[in-house]
């Protein structure tokens, strides 16, 4: 699908203060569909903050607005969230299936296991390379297998905006480098925004449309080429 | 009644069954097993057995608190007080920044004390004394037909709710964007635990009530590979040593509840071998 630009997450004066401390502060901006926003920062500079005021989960104040030009009004839009990281432990009991269906189904998954849910499910996977992950634990996948399988549950349904923190650790450079891809190419594919926090400045100015340098306030908004020759850029992480 | 208590002399001719005790009890225990293993699955996933533990305590208070308001049924001061601690608890825990074991760890003591010290005062704490180990034997057959209530009621919310509750402890954030309102689940997730362990805790003890709610879980996760098989676990361990404490505690003199927390211990530890062997064998 080409840029249809109908759909817009539109952000104004968004702050949040924690205990009288700007933990971010006046963020204005707009998410566009086909489009891949990237966020970096140093750490602690609010980024995942800014995420979850996004996704309606920490309060804030300052208005966030989702439209639906087609028709022109305010609307409910669909979200997809994939977390940094997931609260489970290695030995947990919950398989790929269990967490899947959990998501995607009413069926209770301790008394049964769905075949038409189990095909779905696989199908789902399988757009990500992760059919095979199926019945193995959630607490045993390695980083990039464990992202694998949350973009696929973020993206059943597929959702309008699309939003994803990275983990800091756990998933290797190749991996990093496939699953840029594979956003490059679910915003093509789909009517979707997709805004991703980034620790890789490399792979940002590679697959980013815009790029945002986030402490507590936005510093720099643009194309990866503008942001990272801009002395705050620089300020804080050298020359890329 | 009758005819459930003629079932069970023919399928277990064994002399205890003559007595109407040990066949109440036996009831007790078929009810009350499932519905802290199955819930007991998540209590465990979700870190939360220090949360069950302060439930637990809770009781006296809430007793204490129905008795200087005049009620004439402490259960349902108990259930009241049980419920609105729980609420309590989850709010001040989303609320500050402070590890969760602490704050449970504070409110918990403060209510035990309270509880402690109103009964006391007032003279009755020997009365209530009991409520500290239990008394399955002492179950009336009204008492079993509320239980049954509590089971059917348990299971059908289990069936119907399990999934959010799953997907809210696996990630609050990601819960929220699929459109789940997560502190009504947390709440009523920590609503069902307040009422389940105040409508038992007479008969198990508040010492003893999370053993049974925690360790046929945590025995069942050592073994388990996914939802299906943690469930069924938990449930037949629970059954099992359920069923054997009570038989051993007739022939022994041993308590009923100590001796069911026993047999749990012991099935722990053999889960906890079995898992050990399996990793090395991998």
């Amino acid at each position: 699908m080409e840029n249809c630009g109908l759909h817009c997450t539109k952000i104004e004066d968004l702050s949040v203060k924690i205990e009288n401390e700007y933990i971010i502060k006046n963020i204005n901006l707009e998410l566009h569909c086909n489009e891949l926003t990237m966020i970096v920062g140093r750490n602690g500079a609010g980024k995942t903050t800014l995420l979850k005021a996004i996704l309606g989960e920490i309060e804030h104040s300052g208005n966030i607005s989702f439209f639906d030009m087609k028709e022109n009004k305010k609307k409910k839009i669909k979200i997809g969230y994939v977390p940094q990281k997931l609260n489970i432990e290695r030995d947990m009991p919950t398989t790929v299936y269990d967490m899947f269906a959990s998501y995607i189904s009413n069926k209770p998954v301790w008394l049964i296991k769905d075949k038409k849910i189990y095909k779905k499910i696989k199908e789902s996977l399988k757009i990500f390379g992760a059919d095979r992950l199926i019945d193995k634990r959630v607490g045993n996948l390695s980083g990039g297998e464990l992202q694998r399988v949350l973009l696929s549950i973020a993206t059943t349904p597929v959702p309008n905006l699309l939003i994803l923190d990275e983990p800091v650790s756990g998933v290797d450079r190749n991996g990093t480098k496939d699953f840029y891809e594979i956003l490059s190419k679910l915003k093509k594919e789909y009517d979707m925004s997709i805004v991703l926090v980034s620790h890789d400045l490399d792979l940002v100015k590679k697959y980013a449309d815009k790029v945002i340098l986030l402490d507590k306030e936005i510093l720099k908004i643009g194309t990866a080429y503008d942001v990272y020759k801009s002395k705050e850029f620089i300020e804080r992480f050298g020359e890329v | 009644m009758e005819i459930i208590y003629n079932i069970l002399e023919v399928i277990l001719p064994f002399d205890f069954m003559k007595y109407a005790f040990m066949k109440n009890a036996f009831l007790a225990i078929l009810l009350v097993s499932p519905i802290f293993a199955i819930i007991g699955t998540m209590i465990v996933n979700k870190k939360m057995a220090f949360f069950s533990d302060a439930l637990g305590h809770s009781a006296l208070t809430g007793i204490a608190v129905g008795m200087l308001l005049g009620m004439t049924n402490i259960n349902i001061s108990m259930i009241i007080f049980a419920v609105l601690f729980a609420i309590f608890l989850n709010f001040i825990k989303n609320k500050t920044t402070y590890g969760a074991d602490t704050i449970i760890s504070v409110f918990s003591s403060i209510a035990i004390a309270i509880g402690l010290a109103i009964l006391a005062q007032s003279g009755n704490f020997n009365k209530y004394s009991s409520y500290l180990v239990g008394d399955i034997l002492s179950i009336s057959e009204t008492e079993i037909i509320y239980l049954f209530i509590a089971f059917i009621f348990t299971i059908a919310f289990w069936y119907f709710m399990f999934n959010k509750i799953n997907v809210v402890s696996l990630s609050k954030s990601t819960a929220k964007s699929k459109g789940i309102n997560v502190n009504f689940i947390e709440n009523l997730f920590a609503v069902i635990i307040a009422i389940m362990v105040m409508i038992s805790i007479r008969w198990v003890g508040i010492l003893l009530i999370n053993s049974l709610i925690i360790l046929p879980a945590a025995s069942s996760r050592n073994i388990s590979m996914n939802m299906r098989t943690y469930h069924l676990f938990a449930v037949l361990f629970a059954l099992f040593s359920g069923i054997t404490g009570l038989i051993i505690s007739y022939y022994t003199n041993i308590p009923t509840g100590p001796m069911i927390v026993i047999i749990s211990g012991i099935i722990y530890f053999c889960t906890f071998g079995i898992k050990k062997i399996a990793m090395k064998s991998k």
